[in-house]
């Protein structure tokens, strides 16, 4: 069932220091609901019929079968190699007649589904003091946004002492944006001065924290396409000085990736993985009617897991990654 | 596997090219290539089926199998059924006879509509002459008003807002009447980002444009984005019925796919290409291009666009003559030099060059080494610059320490100077130079 927030955080200390919103243990019938509502609003209209695998279009294989079941993934934006894989699998189980009935294969699909999106470490280490949290990721993939749910998150429900950095120096009105995503959090705020360098405010942010004692550290940087050499640079430049500040930090390296992105996906991946290791993604907008599978395509070639999803613009709209609900939407 | 389309497509192409006849296995072996092209470009699923079979009809038919050429014909059935997706010839912004113009911009979260807003009004300050405005009526976006205050100013606009403390549909219509009492030529109304599912906001972006009829409304997508490009574009064409698109982040190596979706399912043209973060990044687009663009063939008329605003007709006369007489000396290939840098970043240019895509993969230019050249060119005398042939030894030296330089470095020039010179005889020849040898041979 859908992924609590204690199996993504790896936190120190009596179980009673985690005060959620809702109680640790929850009954079954408010995991199903949760996983209705994420499938809802992971799917707001019912255009997606084409799109939907239903136990039945297993049940009497054909080559239709196989297509339908490709086109669904490639809607899904999961790209043609990882679709040609699962398929063939599948394919290949079903004719070996491992598998009988559609339910079986229904159910098998969804199992290889879910072994893909879980790949890695699929946890955020909290225990280092401070831990210190990279964000990078393409303009206007939701990095700002994200990071003021965290922000709250740690702040409100993990009872955690938070430093926000504005790292974002070069856009438009970005410190004011993130500064109000502070106020909204409760949550120390770190900026630069006119024309500071993104570096910087991480250094500061970071030596802040130690002073002050704080729990986490998290970074904000600015939008930049991964094709940008010279932004790439800087952003590397901006991971090596807080490296410097603490050898083993960042501690989390997170990537913000836009649900609605297509197969550049992939590229934007790859080329910020070799800029600064990114350790996780974080999967947003899900709140529309992509499916997010770029995420998988992302899981399959480079391992990178997804740790995050976000699914609005509210505080509270982010969510642990469960990688067998996210297989099921995939399908649904 | 990251191949780009025009890549795949050229590969696939040009084995076609090659042969002499077209069996319907051929063809059948270069339709799947292509539909596994278009599915990584992003375009929708349903859209490459009708396309590929489109082309698969085209080819089939008589005119190709057993014939002559039959390569060049697929190539140009695959490129005119791409452009015939594009859109034919460039759609264009509807202005009011009486004004203000009012614009809309609407888009889901994070696709550029605020940055698009600014790049547009300055696009038509500077290219219209007009008086624009734009107006901020995206509430929710904490600090949106501030950063469209800050674009405005960039662009040299006025910036309407109120806050965040009142309707956006009031914003609006306040906004369009105080534009139309300031004689305001446009209006650019800046919305906030909404989910095409989201049943308020939707509404919400009705009711602005019952408020204010804006002549043209501008659906902002983002170059990257998947599959769902056409569930947005349907739902906000139901809604609104936007007029046209505007593609942005245009700039990254994104295929583009959304693009040929959204005109495809939609039949909306796409009118603008933003192509980076500044401001002036922001061009009219043109479908056939971009479809020439995708098969390899280069966005030439771009090319010749920015060339013809920043190239002075008499030195390309005199150039010509130069060429000719084959009097072409180094002091013309600075001035050629600083007619390119003029033109804009050399790494964008050298995309649309038709050809250029494959052999200039990889290879990044360095304005610094641009610098290095002219410092070393500068050096030289008048009659050198003529006739670097008598570069030799002592002047090599001289020439090494004016600029700043060593000796390899003005030898490598004039090396590649002469290269340039050989190409440049072989054109004036009526000669097709081979370019990518001429750049393996510069490394």
């Amino acid at each position: 069932m859908a992924r609590d927030w204690r199996e993504l955080f790896i936190i120190d200390g009596a179980a009673g220091e985690y005060d959620p919103a809702h109680p640790a243990a929850e009954e079954p019938e408010r995991r199903v609901g949760r996983f209705r509502r994420l499938r809802e609003s992971l799917r707001k209209t019912r255009q997606a019929l084409q799109s939907e695998i239903q136990a039945t279009l297993f049940e009497d294989l054909s080559d239709e079968t196989w297509e339908r079941l490709e086109e669904a993934l490639i809607y899904a934006d999961v790209g043609a190699q990882t679709t040609a894989k699962v398929v063939a699998q599948l394919e290949q189980e079903a004719t070996e007649n491992k598998l009988t009935g559609g339910q079986e294969l229904s159910d098998r699909l969804v199992e290889l589904l879910t072994e893909i999106a879980q790949t890695g470490n699929d946890t955020i280490d909290l225990r280092p003091e401070p831990t210190v949290i990279l964000v990078a990721g393409v303009n206007g993939t939701g990095k700002t946004t994200t990071l003021g749910k965290l922000a709250w998150h740690l702040s409100q429900e993990l009872k955690r002492s938070v430093v926000l950095a504005a790292g974002d120096t070069f856009r438009a009105a970005a410190v004011e944006q993130l500064e109000l995503w502070a106020q909204r959090a409760g949550v120390e705020f770190v900026k630069g001065g006119v024309g500071a360098d993104s570096a910087s405010v991480a250094f500061d942010a970071i030596a802040q924290a130690r002073r002050q004692g704080a729990d986490v550290v998290l970074i904000d940087t600015a939008g930049r396409l991964h094709t940008q050499d010279n932004l790439m640079a800087e952003l590397a430049k901006v991971r090596r000085v807080i490296a410097k500040q603490i050898p083993e930090a960042p501690h989390e390296t997170l990537l913000t990736v836009d649900a609605t992105t297509g197969q550049n996906g992939l590229r934007q991946a790859k080329a910020f993985s070799e800029a600064i290791d990114v350790s996780g993604l974080v999967l947003t907008k899900l709140d529309g009617t992509a499916k997010g599978g770029i995420a998988l395509a992302i899981a399959q070639e480079l391992g990178i897991p997804v740790k995050l999803i976000g699914v609005g613009e509210q505080l509270e709209d982010l969510r642990p990654f469960d990688a067998a609900d996210f297989a099921r939407a995939l399908v649904s | 596997m990251f191949d780009s389309l025009a890549e795949k497509l050229q590969a696939t192409l040009s084995e076609v090219r090659g042969r002499g006849t077209l069996t319907e296995a051929d063809i059948n072996a270069a339709m799947r290539e292509i539909r596994l092209a278009l599915l990584e470009a992003d375009v929708n699923f349903k859209v490459v089926k009708s396309f590929t079979n489109a082309v698969k009809d085209r080819a089939l038919g008589a005119d190709i199998v057993g014939k002559l050429n039959p390569g060049q014909q697929v190539v140009k059935i695959v490129s005119d059924e791409l452009t015939a997706l594009m859109g034919g010839s460039a759609g264009e912004l509807a202005f009011s006879p009486r004004p203000p113009t009012i614009v809309l911009m609407a888009g889901l979260q994070g696709s550029g509509k605020t940055t698009a807003t600014g790049k547009l009004a300055r696009y038509l300050r500077t290219e219209h002459n007009s008086s624009v405005a734009v107006a901020a009526c995206d509430v929710y976006r904490p600090a949106a008003v501030d950063q469209l205050i800050k674009v405005g100013q960039q662009a040299g606009v006025d910036v309407y807002e109120q806050g965040t403390d009142r309707n956006p549909v009031d914003i609006a219509k306040w906004a369009a009447d105080r534009a139309r009492a300031e004689g305001k030529d446009v209006l650019i109304v800046d919305t906030s980002g909404r989910l095409h599912v989201d049943a308020e906001l939707m509404a919400e972006l009705a009711n602005i444009k019952k408020a204010i009829n804006p002549h043209d409304i501008l659906l902002v997508v983002d170059a990257m984005t998947g599959q769902d490009a056409v569930n947005v574009a349907e739902q906000f064409a139901e809604v609104v019925d936007f007029d046209g698109v505007v593609m942005s982040k245009l700039d990254g190596d994104a295929r583009g796919g959304a693009a040929l979706s959204v005109k495809a399912v939609t039949g909306k043209p796409i009118l603008f290409a933003s192509t980076g973060e500044k401001l002036d990044q922001f061009e009219r687009f043109h479908p056939d291009r971009m479809a020439q663009r995708i098969l390899g063939m280069g966005d030439v008329m771009t090319l010749i666009e920015k060339a013809e605003s920043s190239f002075d007709e008499q030195q390309a006369a005199e150039l010509e003559r130069k060429l000719r007489k084959q009097d072409f000396g180094l002091d013309d290939f600075l001035d050629q030099m600083r007619q390119i840098r003029k033109l804009g970043p050399l790494q964008s240019l050298l995309g649309m060059i038709p050809g250029m895509g494959k052999e200039l993969r990889g290879v990044k230019v360095d304005e610094k080494e641009f610098d290095r050249l002219q410092a070393i060119i500068l050096s030289m005398t008048p009659q050198e610059r003529r006739h670097p042939e008598l570069i030799k030894g002592s002047r090599r030296l001289r020439i090494a320490k004016g600029s700043g330089t060593n000796v390899q470095a003005v030898k490598q020039l004039i090396k590649q100077f002469e290269q340039m010179r050989k190409v440049m005889r072989q054109v004036s020849q009526g000669r097709m130079p081979d370019l990518g040898a001429l750049m393996r041979q510069g490394r």
